[in-house]
């Protein structure tokens, strides 16, 4: 017997669905990466039909969190989850620890060297040799402490000269 | 809730806003890209944290006031910052040390409030702590790379240091919100952050090979809502839009 999907509009929600969807949700300035990758997708929970999905801000200012916070309705409600809550979460505070080694190898892949784990040890998180992400030397040097987003420092190789962004560790 | 829990919070917002808004003037006329980045970046750090924190507050108050309300609608007289954030930014050197004396100060009030039985208080805490540690190492590497520079740097920087040592005194100047907030271990009596914020900043300063200015008179009233000249002619550009079309929406 054939069982006609349901429309779109009656579907009743399952957590495992929902973050299959929420997986196509990337974050806006570094797009190589989902929000679960990111470690800012913290929790889906549904109740009484109703979708809430928990995310934690990653910088207190970052001005991707609104269009994240978008891009999370927009996606539930193309794959017809009509009622969506989305509740911020601060603690505990977002540390790069949480991104998955996963995460790490993309960021690697696109250029980025992964923040270096340990964010509760001070030395890793102001600076320990950064290996560079094309030639993997560790002859590098911090440019500046912020790069193109609030999240990275730009760095600079002396091996390969090529100049990259680290995402710093939090 | 008491009001002065609204207060308190709020005005740690207030420190955050005012900071974050005389940082912002700087995007686009920094003296290198790199330094216009980073400059921006610690400015919405620090209008990020104001944001939390006016949410925070808005909620302890119970009203339908909201952090826009705060930011947008309130007169000079109610806001309770601290004197330092709202002076000019000066030259590229007045603003980094300012920054640098700030950053010190709420680094070590961030790192303390960590512990603040009010949890959403202690998470806003524990997120601005880490962030602030960057803050202080960039404005702190620019203070002794200026300090320790060419001569117009260094003179430059301790003209700087000379004007903004009068209003250091009053980032520790607890009032009753403070003591109320410290005894109920909400908050915490600045006092108490003194000697770690002096031992520090003296030795950045000596790196630096800047004179620390001698104690005398210290400026004061932030806090009580008694500021500068210079305060209403930032809320003038900071208010205007939402002064002149009340609820605009982006």
């Amino acid at each position: 017997m054939v069982v006609a999907s349901a429309p779109p509009d009656t579907l009743a929600p399952s957590v495992q669905a929902v973050r299959a969807v929420l997986d196509a949700v990337c974050d806006p300035e570094i797009p190589i990466l989902t929000i679960a990758d990111l470690g800012v997708l913290r929790d889906v929970r549904i109740a009484a039909g109703c979708v809430t999905v928990v995310i934690t801000p990653t910088y207190s200012g970052c001005p991707a969190m609104h269009a994240i916070d978008q891009d999370i309705r927009a996606a539930l409600a193309a794959a017809g989850y009509g009622e969506v809550r989305i509740e911020t979460e601060l603690a505990p505070a977002w540390s790069t620890d949480q991104m998955s080694a996963a995460a790490h190898a993309k960021l690697r892949s696109v250029g980025i060297a992964p923040p270096a784990h340990g964010a509760h040890d001070k030395r890793a998180l102001l600076g320990r040799k950064v290996p560079c992400p094309r030639c993997a030397s560790l002859e590098t040097e911090r440019i500046s402490e912020f790069g193109s987003t609030a999240c990275k420092a730009l760095y600079r190789c002396r091996s390969c000269l090529e100049p990259f962004d680290y995402f710093k560790c939090l | 809730m008491s009001s002065a829990h609204f207060e308190y919070v709020q005005r740690l917002g207030d420190n955050a806003l005012i900071l974050g808004q005389r940082l912002s003037a700087w995007c686009g006329h920094s003296p290198f890209l790199e330094e216009d980045i980073a400059m921006a970046n610690t400015a919405l750090d620090l209008i990020g944290r104001a944001r939390m924190l006016y949410t925070h507050a808005a909620q302890l108050e119970g009203s339908d006031r909201d952090e826009d309300a705060l930011a947008y609608g309130r007169d000079e007289r109610q806001f309770g910052n601290f004197l330092i954030c709202e002076l000019p930014n000066g030259d590229y050197a007045f603003t980094l040390l300012r920054q640098y004396l700030v950053d010190v100060y709420h680094h070590q009030l961030f790192l303390a409030l960590g512990t603040s039985s009010d949890p959403t208080l202690a998470a806003i805490a524990a997120k601005a702590v880490k962030e602030t540690a960057y803050h202080v190492r960039r404005s702190g590497d620019w203070v002794v790379r200026l300090g320790d520079g060419t001569q117009q740097s260094h003179s430059r920087c301790q003209l700087a240091l000379d004007e903004l040592w009068a209003y250091t005194g009053e980032l520790f100047a607890g009032d009753g919100i403070d003591q109320a907030m410290a005894a109920q271990g909400i908050g915490v009596d600045p006092a108490q952050l003194a000697p770690a914020w002096s031992e520090t900043v003296a030795n950045q300063l000596k790196q630096a090979t800047l004179q620390q200015p001698r104690d005398e008179w210290q400026a004061g009233g932030g806090r009580a809502g008694l500021h500068t000249e210079h305060m209403g002619h930032l809320l003038a550009e900071l208010q205007f839009m939402q002064r002149a079309y009340p609820g605009l929406k982006w």
